[in-house]
Formats: C-alpha cells, sequence, structure tokens
C-alpha cells in the first residue's frame, strides 16, 4: 500500500508519520511537497500536523489553498483515502472536505498532554480494529482543538454516525471534565459521508510504538492497510 | 482603491479571546461592561479602476478565504 505524507512549509509532524508508515508498519511511503501535485499511484494521502503557514488568519486556511489541495479534493471525492491530523484536520475542514471549523481552545492555552478517547464509530476504514467503545489514550498538542459545528449540521452529523472519537474519562465517560479544549460534545475527531475522510485532532503516530508511551494509534494504521489488502 | 475588511464571531459561537479579556475589564473595575467579542480587521489594497466587479470580488474574497462563513461574519467597508 502506498501512503503519501503531504508537506506544507511549517509542517512538523511529516517526519514521525513517515517515521511510522515506513519503518513500524513496514509499507511504501512518499512525501508530497504542497506544491506537485501528481497523487497518481497513492492509496492513501496524510495531512500531517504543524503550523502550515504559521496558522496565519485561521489554522489550515492558506494551506487549503496550496495547489496540491485541489488534487487532494479530487482525490478524495473519487474515494481515494485520506487521514487528517491535527493541523491536517484544520485544513481538512477549511477546504470542505469535513464538516465543522477547529476554533481556539477555550482556555486559550495550546494543550500538550495524553487524553482518553472513546471509540465512538468502529465500522469506518480507519477504526476496525478497535472495539466498539473502547477507551485509547493519544496524545493531543494544540492550541485550536475547539471543534465547533452548528446545531443543524451536528445533528446531520451525529444522524450518520460521523462522530468517530470523542474525549472521554478512563472509564469511557464522555464528560465536560474530560473536554480538553471545549469542543461541542467531546468530539476529537470525524469522519466525512462516503467514509474515506477522517479527521482528528489526537497524534496516533506519537503513540505507535510502545518505547514511546503507548501503542494504541498504531491500531488506527492498521486498520487502514488490512481494509486496503481486504479491498 | 483602498477595502477594509471587518470580520466577526457569528452570534452563539463562544469566543473563549473575548471572554479573558471581558474578565481583565472587571478585574479592573470597568463593571459597565458586559461583553466583549474580538475580531479581526484587514486592509487591502486594489488596483482596480472605479464602477468594476470589485464589490463582487471582494465578497469573494471574504467568503473563500478571509472569514469561515461557519463561524465568521463579515463586513467591506471602501474608501
Amino acid at each position: 500500500m502506498r501512503f503519501g505524507i503531504l508537506v506544507f512549509p511549517g509542517s512538523n509532524c511529516d517526519h514521525d508519520c513517515y517515521h511510522v508508515l515506513k519503518h513500524v508498519m513496514g509499507q511504501d511511503v512518499r512525501y508530497i511537497w504542497h506544491k506537485d501535485g501528481d497523487l497518481k499511484g497513492f492509496d492513501c494521502l496524510v495531512l500531517p500536523g504543524g503550523f502550515s503557514y504559521g496558522d496565519y488568519l485561521r489554522t489550515g486556511s492558506i494551506a487549503r489553498f496550496s495547489p496540491v489541495m485541489d488534487d487532494v479534493v479530487s482525490f478524495a471525492n473519487k474515494g481515494g483515502l485520506v487521514l487528517g491530523i491535527c493541523n491536517g484536520f484544520q485544513i481538512l475542514t477549511e477546504s470542505g472536505l469535513l464538516p465543522g471549523v477547529l476554533m481556539m481552545n477555550k482556555d486559550l492555552k495550546f494543550i500538550c498532554s495524553d487524553v482518553n478517547l472513546k471509540v465512538e464509530n468502529n465500522s469506518t476504514v480507519f477504526t476496525s480494529g478497535y472495539k466498539a467503545g473502547e477507551v485509547i489514550s493519544l496524545p493531543i498538542a494544540h492550541g485550536d482543538g475547539n471543534f465547533f459545528i452548528d446545531g443543524p449540521e451536528l445533528a446531520a452529523l451525529r444522524d450518520r454516525d460521523g462522530v468517530v472519537f470523542t474525549y472521554s474519562t478512563a472509564e469511557g465517560e464522555v464528560s465536560p471534565e474530560a473536554n480538553p479544549n471545549g469542543s461541542v460534545d467531546n468530539i476529537a475527531g470525524i469522519i466525512n459521508k462516503a467514509g474515506n475522510v477522517l479527521g482528528l485532532m489526537p497524534h496516533p503516530e506519537r503513540a505507535s510504538e510502545s518505547i514511546l508511551g503507548g501503542e494504541d494509534g498504531r491500531v488506527l494504521f492498521q486498520s487502514i492497510i488490512e481494509g486496503f489488502v481486504l479491498s | 482603491m483602498k477595502a477594509k475588511v471587518y470580520v466577526t464571531l457569528k452570534k452563539g459561537v463562544l469566543d473563549p479571546q473575548g471572554r479573558a479579556v471581558l474578565g481583565a475589564l472587571k478585574h479592573m473595575d470597568f463593571d459597565e461592561v458586559t461583553d466583549v467579542r474580538i475580531g479581526k480587521f484587514m486592509e487591502l489594497e486594489l488596483d482596480v479602476p472605479e464602477g468594476g466587479d470589485e464589490d463582487k470580488r471582494l465578497a469573494e474574497m471574504c467568503e473563500r478565504l478571509l472569514a469561515n462563513p461557519v463561524i465568521e461574519n463579515y463586513r467591506i467597508e471602501r474608501d
């Protein structure tokens, strides 16, 4: 399976994603510079974390107009798999591939810590390796992770099981106390209607080796690869 | 031609920065302040003749990039 990792000016988790996919998961991985638009031959694109274009104007808003993004949107519309992590999630909402928006954390602080997440939907190609309702631990590192979506759109997202991860307690309770950044309904990750574009604020690539503190994130990459082999 | 663009958060969207500033003003005994909303102000220099389709194009700039219509409103003023 061939993964492409998009690199924007200011991406800083691109090498982490490359390392995990190449050396931990043993996959074919290439970097794609944001000015190079040829996405032929790729099976899954990863938009990594970072601070593309210095987060100017709004997070992800300038990267969304990078030359490669038109091709990413076509790739996604043809059913190609797209995974957006942290800043990648912000770019996906700005580009319209995912609904909602990521705003500044409610306490105005950049948060860097491990959080518990509840797997709300394990019937996606990205999460099939998790159990339904399983609580996992992944790190977050963001200043703008406060997911907002208006009432009707939230209802539509809920109706189609678009919410994939929520911030929860270790017992799986999705409570205000477990919400680190003020996200509506504790939402940490969502998927599009077609089921091929996932965005999440936590960093699975930083929790894919036990020596680095956890392996819960590896299950996400494993799910993608196993799903691809079966298809 | 110069255009001024004001981008503000829509009503009902939580503004953590505005709330923090409100808290500071209250702390400074400016008790008359009941709410603060923080927005963005941009100045654009345009190289266009008067009377063209600049209004339409400015609106498009706001819709597509300068504001995020999910959470923000915008207002354009021209000199």
